[in-house]
């Protein structure tokens, strides 16, 4: 089960990315405070993801076969810096949201794993991180919806 | 009887058993010198000082209004007022100071103006937005203190004239988190409960809720029951022991001081609580909610013990306390501004929780089995009825197309005029649009945000910047309109015609007393006036606004409301003009008005027709239409649930203790009417803080000394009072600005609670958070005279009665005992219960 192990690798990898692009974002937005603090919070979800599946990353790390090659073919890349303005803050949203939504079918995937593998433990975090997964997903795109008329129309 | 209302806040007690009719009892307030034959005209009308609505006649007298008469038919009031209202509501009419003239900004002055000049400015810099950047330039900042004609009208102009998103009030501040706990829960606005569960309870919870200041004819109500021989149980969640708190300890109740900024960690404890001991009705739960596996997952951690841990309480104490609302039949629950202005605080959470719990045991729709999630404002209902605000008229879901279509046909505009295609913008975010630039036009009617709102030098800086042009209207130069570009000379109450609604659905008729000064307006003819000049047409060319007069206006909206649950079609400004408010819906089924919501437990949440599709409660994201109706909640209620999280500041070491906000029963808001009148002002002439013994001590600090509190934000210098809050927290009245302290120095230490409050705000109701800052104090000197704080109620000082002068030397009022009517819908006057006579008793202490 090589590949099993890469996506657990890569689960842990882009949930940490994810973790910290919402960190980025958060300070990097500090004026909107309700961007500051909500992306805080879901950093946090991520973070007890990356927490929750430790011990999975360690026992499967050993399972990999030599001709993996990883991570290239495998990486979610992070928002390492933000843009200015409203119309920056609507791409930093839209950023975050495609990061999410790779994390959300990467833990679609490592379910289906799980259970073959009848793995009760990983799949009970991989449904659970799923459905965290869509909160992040969800309040982003209602924040996207709130910002884009103005960042659209007025914003400078 | 003649009473100092100020000494004895609640007036003379009508005790009376369970079950029966709360007694009339008439309290009357005349300026000095006038007597109740001398009066010309009473002209009918209900109290604007609190959000409880009192029906009341005010009094004219050579042309002016000289007092005000509770109305013993009401079913509000059953003829009481309190001391705001007695003594509130006239006299800043006839200040020197009002507002006579519009004025404009000339080379950094504001100057007298004609109303050409001055609506002419206005219209100049609207049009040139609209032509430059389009309606979202434009955004309006309204009140909970207008009539329901003057917000539909501007709901209209800024939905269907302008098209603009960007609409909020005030009561943003002070119950949007109310009108988000209904949505989240029975899918649309609309308060469940009414006043006479008070007579037919077991047990009144108070979250958050300091009724004896804040609503203080309900409080007498309350009072009249449990100072008698079976008083239902009282329990108060509020970290001071305010006089709720002491009463709660009187009925063996419970007072639960939690930690600020920890509620829903409690509530998440008394809901686990009720799951433990097998208090779930589960039957009616599974036949009338959704979601109950779910909540009991989401409280399963929270035992007694974890949440004294969390909130700092005793676990026996939440034990207690859910056995209360485990083991009454019925429970009676009320919430404000403790909860709803605090962190979580929001429908989506904590809010919701106090609707999760009734849920659980099918308390709800009887009476004495109610919920009343209260408005700190009289009218604030009717900004979330009529869409001044971020909602939709009617309770109409800006996510439903046919809704939206619905106001389209009403208003004979292409449906995508109608700003639907954004969820409207909430206050803090308004603001935040005038910061950066993006709206360059802010108009601001009837409220005072650069007192009222958090983070008071971040406001002040909006306004005062050249990147917004700000409108005012008000009644005074508050210390909001110093700061504007254009500020419109407003009528008040009395002063003009119009309906509102108070915290029970009870809509009353304010009829017009006197003439507004000089060349004042109505708000309701301001926006006309506006409307006119800017032309706003129909999709057939007509004039988009066709009423003129405050009926017509009326009559327009009864219409918007038909087939909605927030129906008024039944109502009109006759019917309005009888003995008593009428509580909506009022329609040909109910033609005297409808005392409590979901007597059958058939709740609007069929995706059809709700009000929202709901929210996530941590963080605000929104359900979809689809996300909804595969959930088909059909006319069930949500059972929502949350985790505790920690406030957004905690303390530090910079800034070791909590923060906290709130109200005197003496002043309103910003002071705009109470601190113009005589007798309130006196009672609480200044700002003060309130520190615990223990803190006291700990600082060197006594009664009277002169201290600096401050956070990240500002800081404040006032006088402290050592008084009854919980130990590590400061809480501070929020009323007190600038207007009245002649002082011109910017540099000036301030007095203003907001200046620490943090830019923060709920995620589903989008309420500010006035009650969870961190913050320190220091001595700067010592005491000359007690701090100002009235001893009367929750700022007593700890020390006790005695320790200070108390607070007394209001005018006299009279109090008169009266035949109680028959009160339309009460369920304490079927047959089984003849009215009985009002006797008036001694004082109420």
């Amino acid at each position: 089960m090589p590949h099993l192990s890469t996506y657990v690798q890569f689960a842990h990898q882009s949930e940490q990315t994810l973790a910290d692009s919402f960190r980025t974002v958060a300070q990097g937005h500090i004026q909107q405070v309700d961007i500051f603090h909500t992306c805080l919070l879901l950093a946090e979800m991520s973070d007890a993801h990356v927490r929750d599946l430790e011990p999975f990353a360690r026992h499967y790390a050993n399972t990999g076969g030599d001709d993996v090659d990883e991570p290239e073919r495998l990486h979610a890349v992070g928002v390492a810096q933000v843009r200015a303005g409203l119309i920056g803050l609507l791409r930093d949203l839209q950023d975050l949201h495609l990061l999410t939504t790779l994390v959300q079918t990467t833990w679609t995937v490592l379910a289906q794993g799980a259970q073959g593998l009848l793995d009760k433990e990983l799949l009970a975090i991989a449904t659970h991180a799923n459905a965290d997964t869509t909160r992040q997903l969800c309040w982003l795109t209602t924040r996207m919806k709130a910002a884009a008329p103005q960042a659209l129309i007025v914003a400078p | 009887m003649v009473t100092d209302r100020i000494a004895d806040i609640w007036g003379a007690r009508t005790s009376h058993s369970k079950g029966t009719v709360w007694p009339a009892r008439v309290d009357l307030h005349l300026d000095a010198g006038v007597r109740e034959e001398d009066v010309d005209r009473w002209v009918h009308s209900a109290c604007l000082l609190c959000s409880n609505g009192c029906g009341c006649d005010i009094a004219v007298k050579d042309g002016r209004m000289v007092g005000v008469r509770g109305r013993a038919t009401d079913v509000v009031n059953h003829g009481r007022l309190g001391p705001k209202g007695l003594y509130g509501s006239t006299p800043w009419a006839s200040s020197p100071d009002r507002l006579m003239t519009p004025l404009i900004r000339r080379d950094g002055q504001l100057v007298e103006t004609d109303w050409p000049t001055a609506m002419g400015l206005i219209v100049e810099k609207s049009k040139s937005l609209l032509e430059s950047k389009g309606p979202l330039s434009h955004g309006f900042y309204t009140s909970g203190q207008l009539f329901i004609e003057e917000y539909y009208t501007l709901a209209v102009i800024g939905k269907a004239g302008l098209g603009t998103p960007h609409m909020d009030g005030n009561t943003r501040l002070c119950t949007a988190t109310a009108a988000a706990a209904f949505k989240e829960s029975f899918g649309a606005d609309g308060q469940p409960g009414s006043y006479t569960d008070i007579e037919h309870c077991d047990a009144i919870f108070l979250f958050g809720h300091n009724m004896a200041e804040t609503q203080t004819v309900l409080w007498a109500r309350i009072l009249d029951r449990t100072r008698t021989d079976d008083p239902p149980k009282v329990v108060c969640v509020d970290p001071r022991r305010t006089p709720v708190a002491a009463e709660a300890e009187r009925t063996g109740g419970v007072h639960l001081a939690v930690k600020v900024g920890t509620n829903l960690a409690l509530m998440n404890g008394l809901t686990r609580e009720l799951f433990a001991h097998d208090w779930v009705d589960l039957q009616w739960v599974h036949a009338h909610t959704l979601g109950v596996d779910d909540l009991r997952s989401v409280v399963e951690p929270y035992t007694p013990e974890e949440v004294g841990r969390i909130c700092r309480v005793d676990p026996e104490d939440v034990r207690r306390a859910a056995r209360i609302f485990g083991e009454s039949r019925n429970v009676l629950s009320t919430v404000l501004q403790g909860f709803y202005q605090s962190h979580q605080a929001t429908a989506a959470s904590v809010a919701v929780a106090v609707n999760n719990l009734h849920l659980l045991r099918g308390m709800i729709g009887r009476p004495g089995a109610g919920i009343l999630q209260m408005n700190g404002q009289p009218t604030a209902q009717n900004n979330r009825e009529c869409g001044a605000d971020g909602d939709f008229p009617g309770f109409r879901n800006w996510g439903n197309p046919r809704h939206v279509q619905e106001l389209a046909d009403l208003w004979n505009v292409d449906p995508i005029t109608i700003p639907h295609w954004a969820p409207p913008t909430n206050a803090m975010q308004i603001f935040g649009y005038a910061q950066d630039g993006t709206i360059g036009l802010l108009w601001i009617s009837a409220t005072n945000p650069a007192v009222s709102m958090p983070e008071s030098r971040r406001i002040r800086e909006i306004l005062g910047s050249d990147k917004c042009f700000v409108v005012v209207q008000d009644l005074f130069l508050t210390e909001t309109a110093q700061l504007a570009d254009v500020v419109l000379p407003a009528a008040g109450w009395g002063e003009k015609t119009g309906t509102f609604t108070n915290v029970s659905r009870t809509v009353h008729l304010s009829d017009k007393a006197v003439e507004p000064p000089g060349q004042a307006k109505t708000d309701l003819d301001i926006w006309l006036m506006y409307a006119e000049a800017m032309d706003f047409r129909d999709r057939d060319g007509q004039p988009l606004i066709r009423w003129r007069t405050p009926e017509e206006t009326f009559d327009a909206w009864r219409e918007v409301t038909r087939g909605r649950p927030v129906d008024y079609t039944g109502l009109s400004y006759t019917k309005l003009r009888g003995p008593t408010g009428i509580a909506w819906p009022v329609n040909e089924q109910a033609p005297d008005g409808t005392d409590r919501l979901y007597t059958t437990p058939v709740f609007p949440t069929f995706t059809e027709e709700c009000e929202t599709y709901g929210h996530d409660l941590l963080t605000g994201g929104a359900v979809t239409e689809q996300e909804h109706r595969a959930m088909a909640p059909a006319g069930r209620a949500f059972l929502k649930g949350c985790a505790h999280t920690p406030a957004h500041e905690e303390p530090s070491e910079d800034y070791p203790l909590l923060y906290t906000t709130g109200r005197t029963v003496y002043q309103f808001h910003t002071r705009t009417k109470t601190g113009r009148s005589r007798s309130l002002n006196q009672a609480a002439p200044d700002a003060w803080v309130e520190i615990n013994p223990t803190d006291a001590g700990r600082y060197g600090i006594t009664e009277g000394d002169l201290v600096r509190v401050e956070s990240p934000r500002g800081a404040i210098e006032v006088h402290a009072r050592i008084g009854q809050v919980m130990a590590g927290a400061v809480f501070a009245p929020f009323h007190y600005g600038a207007w009245d302290l002649n002082t011109s120095d910017p540099a000036a230490p301030s007095r203003q609670a907001n200046e620490l409050t943090m830019t923060v705000w709920d995620p589903v109701s989008k309420q500010p958070y006035f009650k969870t800052a961190a913050c320190r104090i220091t001595k700067l000197q010592d005491a000359t005279a007690p701090s100002a704080a009235p001893t009367t109620a929750a700022s007593a000082p700890a020390a006790g009665q005695g320790a200070v002068p108390p607070t007394a030397g209001g005018e006299p009022t009279i109090s008169a005992a009266a035949q109680t009517p028959h009160y339309p819908n009460d369920p304490a006057q079927g047959t089984d219960h003849p009215a009985p006579v009002s006797t008036v008793t001694g004082g109420s202490h």
